[in-house]
């Protein structure tokens, strides 16, 4: 039994990325990881939600914010995520085409969300000299939105790797699980997103 | 059953052997002797849960004890194999249902206390100090009084006394173990806690939150006096005279040194509510220099001179000219004279 | 990579062999290596503190040197001693406990131990370039934001790593449990010390991001300039110690669940019975893992909470009692009717039952809030807690050690050595803390670098620090016991305490791949249902087939490397850009490591069938 056989079978299963053990591993780390991410975010949140009145005199959350920006960011990292769902549709199909298709949007998706909250971030400096030193809530806020973008950010580098490194030589068993954490992965960016939005925008706009 | 009530007797006789060996501590500083309202409720509380949890230590000491006396293995049991029990769901009901009692036990006294010592409803009608902690030396504001001091703290026996404390800097931590348990000063919030002093006394005062360097040092004192020695040195405070010439040469020259070394940029002397030094309007009554030093001129030359060696971190040194030694010794002098009033820790009793 | 190519070798090869190892079993050596080293500074720390603290207002250290001195003993202890050590005795054991080859991530597992060694060689490195960090192991801000030069910036960087390290090793556990279960081992089955490594690893997953978390607000304060603990632009200080004790409460329950685990391992072994309520057992320790989380803010009684808060954190922690009486009710009783055999490692097991009740006891005495506030920040806290650190954790991995060392070692701890250096070390522990209770109540603030005279404190404090000096000599027993052991220890065999668990199902030390075919298991305590009702070795579950083996990899050292640099660089980047260049190397070494380990695949290698038939031979 050579690895190249027993990674490459002649008709891929059902759940490719789920037939190996190393897979199943990948799987369930990936999730016990997102579960430790969870608590890194509750506590940014917590954070936030503790220091967002705490303006020292400089620029309030509702003089800032504007909805209609992080309305499109929204939309963006939402559809990517729904993007990625049909990627993973394609690679349990066994089409490896279709999957990197759907993964290259998904990443174009991703980049235009980074584009557009790196525009906010400058917008807020250059217009209302609302920095990261203005105040806690300055410090508190390009934290906890900085450290999702952050993970948007090495999402998209993590999506470029597997696509590149994977393109010329196919789906077999040895990287569907790595398509598929990413996946994973990239569902809980977009999850901690509605989140932020809500809490940091809407209720920014609102108290 | 003789075997492990001997062991447990001697068990005992040494245990309260080395309790009295290590005494309660220095009377008026341990939390051991209460002698306010606050030390009493924490002191009672300590005490019930003392025995409720003795009570239970003793009961796995003995069976522990038992345990290892009969069935460890003995010659002649190398293969000898025990019954193999699951367990036993009386025992296990046992054991799970009198902790959560004596849980209940110490819980619901734990609950009244706290909610009783955190009551601040009436605070208005009692005397209020605003207490602010600085690196590493407490300044004490009589608001309504209009009097300001510091390191030592003087309050009325018998009455309830609200301190409102501030940080200027890191958190420190209000704590007098005789009179009640601490607060934490915090710099972002003012903490209201009240305390109570039975008896006359100078009681001693620590930081319990680390703070820096010197914080081993940061000792104050709060003087419980009679009502009628607490008024009369209120009053004395407030009729102080800050302009005041010394009667003595050398006090004269220490005065104009004082004012000449920019001390008075920090240290006020007289009514002065914000405070960059300590207060030192009354300062030939307190019990310590710098907190901790006995009072004496050596003592405070030596501090004059070279604050860093004694207290290290200290927002003095390097904030004043270089002093000459007989302008320490002027300075000294004048400041020992600062005796505004006849109450003094010695009025407390000892 | 057959084993008589690794026979003979030099200390070139041995020590590449470490650096590269993904084996559980060597870099559970590593760890106890490392943690071992670092318990010795913490121990060393300990004693210049006791020096200090000899007679009243001593001058042996300045208040500064002092101060680091404090926080480093609590960083390293808690960090990188206790912690690591259980994580190597896991590494050890919790694999061969459920009939598993290997863990679920080898590469994940050597790199967890590479960034705690270097996060906590980095951590130590303060102590030559500019001073160590001196606000506590607690960091409480603004104190922390204040301490002026790099010590605080080492604490932050150095805890960092080693945090994400021991993160990783807490994933690796949790999925290896769930799914590198031999046959026949259901949850039910498994071991009481599996089982706490499987709760730690759950506590270590949840507790340790609101570390991280608070680790990078402290760092974007002191290097900067944010705002979060800076009052004057509307910060918070509280902020720090609610996500330093989310973190922190749960963590001391990381050192001492292992603890009970190995615990219950070694009192069932030892007293040739089953241990009493099982089921209880397990379910105690989820509840405690539980109320863990809850309880965060009886640190903080004094913080000015208010009465309600105060009120509901008391209770939780009151609450805690419960499970943990449960658990030592059942350790008696499955000594009770028992054949109980004393040697070292039992000697510890039992020295833990009363000293860790004791530290129970003072625990709920803490938990009362009212009484706390004469408790909190005194030499009464000082000693609660090392009578349940050293009581249960320090105490739980030296049994812990003594019992498993021949299944790691192939050795056996002399037994007459064992037993001084617990006598001593017990003797010495009493003496340190016990009258410390005593003197925190008499008015004696923890931190504090002297105490002054004329405050009934001497005496006291002279038999602390005399009881420390016997703890010191304890552990050198025990340290010389490991040199003799290893020039001239016993082999006593494969299985020398009649043990009851898969581990003493494989050989002493187990081979590289651990069992040749997966054991089948019919029960708890496989290993024993075998020896009473069956053949007394264990059914096969398996024919005998290949083995698939991961890789041995440098990468995670060159990981831990790279961030050690980047560490360093990022430090002193602050007073001068050419630092920056120690930054990017180091981050290139360390990103360009990870990006071969994607990039490259790793399929590991195979043992054949016929080699393993060969090596049965």
């Amino acid at each position: 039994m050579s690895h190249d056989h027993s990674l490459n079978p002649e008709t891929m299963p059902a759940e490719p990325e789920k037939a190996t053990l190393e897979g199943k591993n990948k799987f369930l780390g990936l999730w016990f990881f997102l579960g430790g991410e969870t608590v890194l975010f509750a506590s940014l949140f917590g954070t936030y939600l503790a220091l967002k009145n705490s303006t020292a005199d400089g620029p309030t959350s509702n003089e800032l914010f504007g909805l209609g920006l992080v309305f499109l960011m929204t939309i963006l990292l939402l559809t990517s995520s729904l993007t990625s769902v049909y990627a993973m549709y394609h690679m349990k199909n066994n089409d490896f085409k279709k999957m990197q298709l759907w993964l290259g949007i998904t990443a174009l998706l991703g980049v235009g969300f980074l584009a557009c909250e790196i525009y906010e971030f400058a917008h807020y400096i250059q217009e209302y000299g609302f920095t990261f030193r203005s105040s806690a809530f300055g410090s508190a806020f390009y934290t906890l939105v900085g450290f999702h973008g952050g993970h948007v950010l090495f999402g998209l580098c993590w999506l470029m790797a597997l696509m590149v490194r994977n393109a010329k030589r196919g789906l077999n068993l040895y990287n569907a699980p790595k398509f598929n954490t990413f996946s994973l992965y990239w569902h809980f960016i977009d999850v901690v997103w509605v989140f932020i939005f809500t809490v940091v925008y809407l209720m920014g706009k609102v108290v | 059953m003789k075997g492990w009530m001997g062991k447990f007797k001697s068990l005992f006789l040494l245990t309260s052997l080395a309790i009295i060996l290590a005494g309660c501590g220095r009377e008026n500083l341990t939390a051991l002797v209460p002698k306010g309202y606050g030390a009493e409720s924490s002191m009672n509380l300590i005490i019930l849960s003392t025995i409720v949890m003795t009570f239970v230590l003793v009961i796995v000491i003995i069976v522990y004890v038992i345990a290892l006396i009969r069935f460890r293995r003995k010659k002649g049991q190398e293969n000898f194999i025990p019954k193999q029990v699951e367990g036993n769901k009386t025992l296990e009901t046992v054991w799970t249902v009198i902790p959560i009692i004596l849980v209940l036990i110490l819980a619901v006294p734990t609950v009244a206390a706290t909610f009783d010592l955190a009551d601040d409803t009436n605070a208005s009608e009692h005397i209020n100090i605003d207490i602010t902690g600085n690196q590493y030396w407490w300044h004490f504001d009589y608001a309504n009084e209009e009097i300001q001091t510091s390191q030592d703290i003087y309050i009325p026996t018998g009455e309830k006394v609200y301190l409102n404390m501030l940080s200027s800097d890191v958190i420190h931590s209000f704590w007098v173990p005789s009179i009640s348990g601490k607060m934490d000063v915090n710099p972002e919030n003012v903490n209201t806690m009240y305390i109570e002093a039975y008896e006359e006394g100078v009681y001693w005062g620590k930081c319990a939150e680390f703070c820096g360097p010197s914080h081993s040092l940061m000792d104050f004192k709060v003087i419980a006096v009679s009502p009628e020695e607490y008024e009369q040195w209120v009053g004395d405070m407030q009729s102080v005279d800050p302009e005041a010439e010394p009667q003595d040469a050398v006090a004269q020259d220490g005065k104009a040194a004082f004012e000449e070394n920019s001390c008075m940029g920090c240290h006020a002397i007289g009514s002065s509510p914000a405070a960059v030094g300590p207060n030192l309007t009354n300062f030939g009554d307190r019990s310590k220099i710098a907190g901790f030093l006995d009072p004496t001129k050596e003592n405070l030359v030596d501090w004059l001179m070279d604050p860093e060696a004694i207290k290290p971190g200290n927002k003095m040194t390097g904030n004043y000219p270089d002093l000459s030694e007989e302008e320490a010794n002027s300075i000294a002098e004048y400041l020992l004279q600062l005796q505004p009033s006849e109450i003094t820790p010695e009025s407390a009793g000892n | 990579m057959s084993i008589a190519a690794t026979q003979k070798r030099g200390f070139g090869s041995f020590l590449w062999d470490y650096l590269t190892t993904v084996d559980h079993k060597k870099i559970a050596h590593l760890y106890l290596f490392g943690g071992g080293f670092f318990f010795l500074l913490g121990g060393l720390e300990a004693m210049f503190i006791r020096i200090q603290l000899i007679k009243p207002e001593n001058d042996f250290l300045s208040a500064g040197l002092y101060n680091e001195m404090i926080t480093m003993h609590g960083t390293t202890m808690i960090f990188l001693a206790a912690m690591p050590l259980l994580l190597g005795l896991m590494n050890a054991v919790m694999p061969l406990q459920i009939g598993a080859r290997d863990v679920a991530f080898p590469f994940l597992n050597s790199l967890g131990f590479w960034l705690f060694m270097f996060g906590g060689i980095l951590l130590n490195c303060s102590w030559f370039l500019g001073g160590a960090p001196d606000a506590g192991w607690t960091s409480y801000a603004p104190l922390s934001i204040q301490s002026p030069g790099h010590g605080v910036d080492f604490y932050v960087l150095g805890l960092q790593i080693s945090g994400a390290g021991t993160l990783i090793g807490g994933i690796n556990f949790l999925v290896t449990v769930v799914t590198m279960r031999a046959p026949g081992m259901t949850y039910m089955r498994m071991p009481l010390f599996t089982w706490a490594t499987f709760i730690t690893s759950v506590l270590i997953l949840f507790a340790f991001p609101a570390l991280t978390v608070g680790l990078f607000l402290l760092m974007f304060d002191r290097m900067f300039g944010s705002a979060f603990f800076d009052v004057a632009l509307g910060g918070n200080s509280i902020i720090w110690q609610h996500l330093f004790w989310i973190f922190g409460h749960p963590e001391v329950y990381i050192l001492i669940l292992p603890a009970f685990g190995l615990f219950s391992d070694i009192f069932s072994t030892f007293s040739r019975k089953r241990l009493f309520g099982y089921t209880a057992m397990v379910f105690a320790t989820m509840l405690i893992a539980f109320l863990g989380f809850m309880v965060w803010a009886h640190h903080m009684f004094t913080v000015g909470l208010g009465p309600v808060a105060n009120s509901i954190f008391a209770i939780a922690t009151m609450a805690i009692a419960v499970p943990t009486g449960i658990k030592i009710f059942n350790w008696l009783a499955t000594m009770w009717g028992g054949s109980i055999e004393i040697n070292s490692a039992m000697l510890w097991s039992l020295g833990f039952i009363p000293t860790f009740t004791i530290g129970g006891m003072t625990g709920v005495m803490l938990g009362s809030s009212v009484a706390d506030y004469q408790y909190h920040d005194t030499y009464f806290v000082v000693a609660h807690f090392h009578y349940v650190i050293v009581g249960g954790t320090v105490f739980g991995i030296l049994a812990g050690l003594h019992y498993w060392w021949p299944k790691m070692f192939g050795r056996i701890l002399n037994e007459m050595m064992g037993k001084i250096s617990f006598w001593i070390f017990f003797i010495g522990f009493h003496l340190t803390f016990f009258v410390q209770h005593f003197l925190g109540l008499m008015g004696m603030p923890r931190r504090y670098w002297v105490f002054l005279e004329d405050q009934g404190l001497d005496m006291g404090n002279l038999v602390s620090t005399i009881g420390a000096f016997f703890m010191a000599v304890g552990v050198i027993v025990f340290l010389i016991n490991i040199i003799y052991t290893a020039v001239k220890g016993e082999k006593p065999g494969d299985d020398p305490w009649g043990g009851r668990t898969l581990e003493w199902a494989t050989a002493s030390p187990p081979v590289y791949y651990n069992f040749k075919q997966l054991p089948l298991v019919r029960g708890l305590d496989p290993l024993w249902i075998e020896k009473t009702e069956g053949k007394g070795k264990m059914t096969p579950a398996e024919p005998v087939g290949d083995i698939h083996m991961p890789n041995s990899s440098i990468l995670p050292f060159m990981m831990g490397l790279g961030f050690f640099i980047a560490g360093i660089g990022f430090i002193f980047q602050v007073d001068h850009s050419a630092w920056l260049i120690a930054v990017y190397a180091g981050m290139a070494t360390a990103i360009g490591s990870m990006l071969i380990r994607s990039l490259k695949d790793d399929h590991g290698y195979h043992i054949h069938k016929e080699e393993l038939e060969r090596e049965a031979d």
